[in-house]
């Protein structure tokens, strides 16, 4: 081999050595690296007991009550829902219907948020047409 | 072909070649710029959601996609400068790094003042925030390493390493709001679907241009500096600095 060669071999193991070692990496992290879990994972027990996690979902249609500073709401992935108690200040796409994440742990079946943040989706639209389409939906 | 390119990567002859190309780089920047601008602060409608913090995007989303074309490109140039011993592409992979850089820390800043009136927080460790992070801290080691040395044979292939090992990061950043859940939302641009309005593609689409032609100019214009202080010895740069361009 030539000393160029040499040198090909020796990057392409770099590369080689880089990605196996980010997937093993990868592999041990496991569900650690997801952000948060679903109301299924949670009703699964897939979610840590007594101790915080980040529950995301939907916010149900209906379900938002407000008193005062604190809000009642349901989270749900169209197949488990849970209960949700937060008391703050809620970010600016926080609505029914809206994907959201939130801190906090399960205390006898509802869930005591400390943090809600919304979660934004690929879609990006001006209002008309969000209307048009809200319309031909039903 | 070889021989083209050999002549081209010598110094001189690209340190003359590129002051012709610049402009071509440079204007079609300036113009992208200010129809791309026009496009996303007026033509282009606020979001149905967001209002007018949707314009934000037409900063952030470029300035991220630079982040991850201009660590390709320095790492290409660095794999390129260690095998085939160019040094033009250690001159490339050098001066893209503080570029990079800035591109990357101006996606992480956008994003955070579009994060917290959207989601209601500066920040979060979710698995695209860290990886895009991580990035900008790949950039800080490699401009670190490279000065680190007073040999610019030996800066360049330390940090050529760093380079090719830290593009496994590049992947992992762009599927990571496809392979775990995040806060982040996923791509709205894919081959075969737009999810967004046509102007806010157009806009998006300007700008994302305007800074690709930004890339080129300052490349070659960095690049320039770096070739004069490596041949400073050199006759052909001892007779530039005497007798001027000519």
């Amino acid at each position: 081999m030539t000393k160029r060669q040499n040198r090909m071999v020796l990057v392409a193991l770099l590369v080689a050595g880089a990605i196996l070692a980010i997937t093993l990496l990868l592999q041990a992290l496991g569900s650690n690296t997801n952000y948060f879990y679903s109301p299924t994972e949670v009703a699964e027990g897939k979610a840590p007991v007594g101790k915080s996690f980040r529950l995301g979902g939907l916010v149900a249609n209906g379900s938002v009550i407000r008193e005062d500073m604190t809000v009642n709401f349901e989270v749900t992935d169209n197949k488990e829902t849970f209960k949700i108690k937060y008391t703050g200040i809620l970010p600016d796409l926080f609505r029914e219907g809206q994907g959201i994440i939130t801190t906090g742990s399960l205390v006898n079946g509802t869930f005591i948020a400390t943090e809600v943040l919304a979660k934004h989706d690929e879609n990006y639209m001006p209002p008309e047409v969000a209307d048009a389409l809200e319309k031909a939906e039903k | 072909m070889w021989k083209w390119i050999q002549a081209f990567a010598s110094p001189k002859n690209f340190y003359q070649i590129s002051a012709k190309i610049i402009p071509w780089f440079l204007y079609p920047f300036i113009g992208l710029t200010i129809v791309g601008l026009y496009w996303a602060l007026i033509i282009s409608p606020a979001d149905y959601q967001q209002g007018d913090s949707v314009r934000i995007m037409y900063v952030h989303v470029p300035a991220a996609w630079m982040s991850l074309l201009i660590y390709i490109v320095m790492a290409v140039a660095s794999a390129i400068g260690l095998i085939w011993q160019i040094k033009l592409a250690d001159i490339v992979a050098k001066v893209s790094a503080p570029i990079g850089a800035a591109f990357t820390f101006l996606a992480l800043v956008t994003g955070a003042v579009w994060g917290k009136p959207m989601w209601g927080t500066w920040w979060v460790w979710d698995a695209r925030l860290t990886s895009e992070l991580i990035l900008l801290f790949l950039y800080l080691a490699y401009i670190s390493l490279n000065n680190a040395f007073d040999n610019p044979k030996t800066a360049s292939k330390a940090s050529a390493v760093l380079a090719i090992v830290g593009l496994v990061n590049i992947p992992i950043i762009y599927y990571s709001v496809e392979w775990w859940n995040s806060l982040h939302q996923g791509s709205s641009i894919s081959v075969n679907k737009v999810s967004m309005q046509i102007d806010m593609f157009i806009s998006l689409m300007l700008i994302s241009f305007a800074f690709k032609f930004l890339y080129g100019a300052l490349l070659l214009m960095r690049a320039r500096d770096e070739v004069l202080i490596r041949e400073q010895n050199s006759g052909w740069v001892k007779t530039l600095i005497t007798k001027g361009d000519k």
